[in-house]
């Protein structure tokens, strides 16, 4: 790939990223995130 | 087949040979550099991964023995980049991983657009250096890689196809079967957490079990399979540089697919190098960074900037070089024609 090319690139993509991250933060996934991670994941630990 | 080799690790060791006084311009000695400030350097990213993992582990009540809670406070709406189990007893943040398959398996079924927005957008700003740096099971793995042993190098023909077996737990284990299996209920089962994740293990299973009477009847094949892999996975470490961040590290697989065009890019000035195979020495990840800066491999530890008796490798932000081990001397000041040169060369 073209190195003008990778900068412009990364810069959309970049964009994109804190874009999903924003609308999945509005959305109510964070707080999906939160719901899991707060609490003893049995199966991360090895309990089933 | 060939058997494993013995590696050389003296290049792992990479000492800073660099701590003698220079001159300025006008001829007056440079002071040398304290032994603090030296050691500081040299073990730079040792500290930062030491205390990251500290930080984000940081929640001490979790710890205290007999407590069946693990911190549930607002900082837990927040993905950590890095591997580090939401059930660890000290973790202040989410896993990206576990929460990515905590998404994937929800009745639901919405597409998880915060969790991939998180990773993306990290894997875009930095690509592995995460590995490199803010990684605590890295940290653990290359501490047990210090253990003085006889180290073992897996021979090439084997070594490359294993590396592409995290791309297959990634696609497999942590989007596909979750996402496609549901059980009866209608929820899917986060099948690299359950079943593989030795991070988990680690900071989350072992610890709970010891603090808590109260988890150890509930004890069975799975915590006991799982024991065996993290067991395998230690023991892989010591003879092994990094074992599971090569074979089987999921957000290791995710953030490589950035590495090409992350905003963070090791940069080789093609003028400077005199391709003396230094960094490729030094490199624990058998990355050869002369030839490819930005391999999907390189977890961007530096160790390669470091040995480098030419400074011909630096990083790069935006194209702009920072963190390069010296100065260029004039001449070969970062030219953008020049020193990009190697950067797009890279697998």
């Amino acid at each position: 790939m073209k190195k003008k090319i990778l900068l412009p690139l990364a810069i959309i993509i970049f964009a994109a990223a804190v874009g999903m991250l924003v609308y999945g933060a509005v959305t109510g996934q964070a707080a999906d995130v939160f719901v899991k991670a707060a609490r003893i994941c049995m199966e991360c630990i090895g309990l089933g | 087949m060939t058997g494993p080799a013995i590696e050389d690790t003296t290049s792992l060791a990479t000492e800073d040979k660099t701590a003698v006084a220079k001159e300025d311009k006008s001829g007056r000695a440079k002071p040398e550099k304290s032994g603090f400030l030296r050691g500081l350097k040299k073990h730079l990213r040792l500290i930062v991964q030491a205390a990251w993992g500290l930080i984000t582990n940081g929640y001490a009540r979790g710890f205290m023995p007999g407590n069946p809670r693990i911190y549930d406070g607002p900082l837990k709406h927040f993905c950590v980049p890095g591997m580090n189990c939401y059930s660890c007893p000290g973790a202040l943040g989410a896993c990206p991983i576990g929460a990515l398959q905590a998404s994937l398996t929800d009745r639901n079924r919405r597409f998880p657009f915060y969790v991939l927005g998180f990773l993306t957008a990290v894997g875009v700003l930095v690509g592995r250096f995460i590995c490199g740096w803010l990684c605590l099971f890295g940290l653990i793995q290359e501490l047990l890689y210090r253990i003085p042993t006889p180290k073992l190098k897996i021979p090439a023909r084997l070594d490359k196809p294993l590396r592409y077996l995290k791309y297959a737990v990634l696609a497999v284990l942590v989007v596909g079967l979750p996402l496609l299996y549901r059980t009866r209920y209608g929820a899917g089962i986060p099948f690299f957490c359950e079943f593989v994740c030795p991070v988990g293990t680690l900071e989350g299973g072992v610890p709970l079990v010891l603090l808590n009477n109260a988890l150890r009847p509930a004890l069975g094949w799975l915590f006991v399979w799982k024991m065996v892999l993290l067991v395998l996975c230690i023991a892989a470490s010591i003879f092994i540089y990094r074992p599971f961040c090569k074979y089987l590290c999921p957000l290791g697989a995710f953030y490589s697919l950035f590495q090409k065009f992350s905003l963070l890019r090791m940069n080789v000035d093609a003028e400077a190098c005199t391709n003396c195979g230094a960094c490729s020495r030094a490199c624990a990840m058998n990355v050869d960074p002369s030839r490819k800066p930005n391999s999907a491999e390189c977890i961007r530890c530096g160790e390669c900037m470091k040995a480098c008796p030419q400074k011909a490798l630096a990083f790069t932000v935006a194209g702009r070089r920072i963190l390069a081990g010296e100065k260029s001397p004039a001449g070969r000041s970062s030219k953008s024609g020049k020193t990009g040169k190697r950067e797009g060369s890279s697998t």
